[in-house]
């Protein structure tokens, strides 16, 4: 049974494992570092569809099915979907998932949404709230142009911290524990402002925030970052990855040697244009379900924090001259229970 | 949290890096040029060979700069040209007709009243609106000084 340890932090006692995971990611994200592990890459960004909206919400019904599939499950035998997307009003799993017939509880974390979805699928499967549980997220790279920034084919420049938002969806099933990888505790985010105003630069906005939760996180659990053999944030990029590493510095500890950012893991960026780095809901999920989960299974990896991080900002509340709330969910992912 | 806001920014402005000036500016300066120089190209030949006066071969040059930045839009290459030309794609009157025609387009799925119309100032607005008012007061100002010279 979850047992509240301090602080947002919760160990589940009996342990949840996440038995089937899949990714779903656009051409450029094959294209990465990563590009085999993927379980489908589109060809083009529109996946057939007209819009991008559905493109993304098509994305991510795929990464549910492959999960389904490589599980052996039906949809029927998901007791709760958790998902969520940055699309205003999460439209991007709302209508990706409206033929799932499925209980469903919707999410916004922003970029931190797959922590936040694998947190819950995790603490119900915990607590054995029913049989699998989906934790669903997605991100697309014009959805978000659109709506946060310029059309895609405006002629603006970004500047050297704005982040590449990826094209890529992951789904990660969780049941109650049988086999690795383990979910064996969670720690909340909390909303940390750090007084970062430039929409231009998420890794600042959100890097307070990583480091508070995985702080938080370790101090409430009794733990030292050398315990584990990676700590995965969200999407720092370069700029926020830089900025984590320091604070830590200035408290003695160094992450570095552990540390690894799924901003800058999916892409190539001597290659790939995405100037600091990957970012979106997506983007931490399909490394979470293509890369690190499937390296725990096979035993490459032993013990994982995995702390997604997202920016809490609208374009309205950006354009009012508010500052960036960030925020970044934990998850501790492990071969042994 | 035990890092003060003042404490964090100073941190978070040490890593966030600018441009590289010395290939973004020379770059701007290149294609900024070449987009006049193809101006300078129409004007010269709206002139010569279909024996316009200056005022009628300005007029047609910028209508056909237009033009091609729309087309360029359209087939989204504007946005890659844009991608190394920087202030130099977006001064000249190309970048205006950039920033019309991409709203236009993107935002087509939304229909053509909702989307297509509404949306297509959705940049150049602004541009137009301050254009407007910068050019009124300028009005006023050139008629006051007429009264005393």
């Amino acid at each position: 049974m979850a047992e509240y340890i301090k602080d947002g932090t919760i160990r589940l006692n009996n342990g949840a494992s996440a038995c089937s995971y899949a990714a779903a990611v656009g051409k450029m994200e094959g294209e990465g570092p990563l590009g085999e592990c993927f379980d489908y890459i589109s060809q083009g960004a529109e996946l057939g569809e007209k819009t991008w909206e559905k493109a993304e919400s098509k994305l991510q019904q795929y990464a549910f099915e492959i999960a389904l599939s490589k599980g052996k499950l039906q949809k029927q035998d998901i007791s709760v979907i958790f998902a969520g997307d940055l699309l205003n009003q999460c439209t991007g799993s709302a209508y990706g998932l409206r033929d799932s017939d499925t209980p469903f509880i919707g999410l916004y974390g922003a970029c931190s949404t797959m922590a936040e979805s694998l947190m819950l699928a995790s603490l119900y499967a915990d607590m054995r709230l029913g049989y699998y549980f989906a934790a669903i997220t997605s991100s697309h790279f014009c959805s978000a142009e659109r709506q946060f920034r310029f059309p895609i084919n405006y002629g603006g420049v970004r500047p050297p911290t704005a982040q590449w938002t990826a094209t890529a969806s992951g789904c990660c099933i969780t049941r109650s524990a049988d086999k690795p990888p383990f979910i064996k505790a969670v720690t909340a985010g909390k909303i940390t402002d750090m007084g970062v105003k430039d929409a231009n630069n998420m890794g600042a906005a959100m890097a307070g925030a990583a480091y508070d939760s995985l702080s938080r996180h370790m101090e409430n659990l009794k733990r030292t970052p050398d315990e584990y053999d990676g700590i995965f944030t969200g999407d720092l990029g370069q700029v926020g990855t830089d900025i984590l590493h320091e604070l830590f510095e200035k408290r003695g500890i160094d992450i570095s040697r552990v540390h690894k950012d799924c901003g800058l893991m999916l892409y190539d960026r001597e290659k790939q244009d995405v100037h600091a780095g990957g970012s979106g809901c997506g983007c931490s999920a399909s490394v979470l379900c293509a890369h690190i989960l499937p390296q725990i299974a096979e035993g490459k990896l032993h013990n994982v924090l995995f702390a997604a991080t997202g920016a809490l900002m609208s374009t309205t509340m950006s354009q009012q001259g508010e500052s960036i709330p960030g925020i970044s969910h934990v998850v501790e992912i492990s071969d042994t229970l | 949290m035990d890092i003060s806001k003042k404490e964090y920014e100073q941190t978070a402005k040490k890593y966030a890096g600018s441009s590289k000036m010395y290939i973004t500016i020379p770059m701007a300066f290149l294609i900024g040029g070449l987009i006049c120089c193809i101006g300078e190209f129409f004007l010269n030949m709206y002139q010569q060979l279909a024996g316009l006066d200056f005022d009628q071969a300005s007029a047609y040059t910028s209508i056909t700069l237009v033009f091609l930045s729309a087309l360029f839009t359209g087939f989204g290459w504007y946005g890659r040209i844009a991608k190394h030309g920087g202030a130099g794609t977006l001064v000249p009157i190309t970048g205006f007709a950039n920033a019309v025609v991409s709203p236009a387009l993107e935002f087509k799925t939304e229909g053509y009243v909702l989307g297509t119309g509404a949306k297509m100032f959705v940049i150049a607005g602004p541009v137009i609106v301050y254009g407007i008012a910068a050019a009124f007061i300028y009005g006023i100002i050139y008629y006051i000084y007429g009264f005393f010279s």
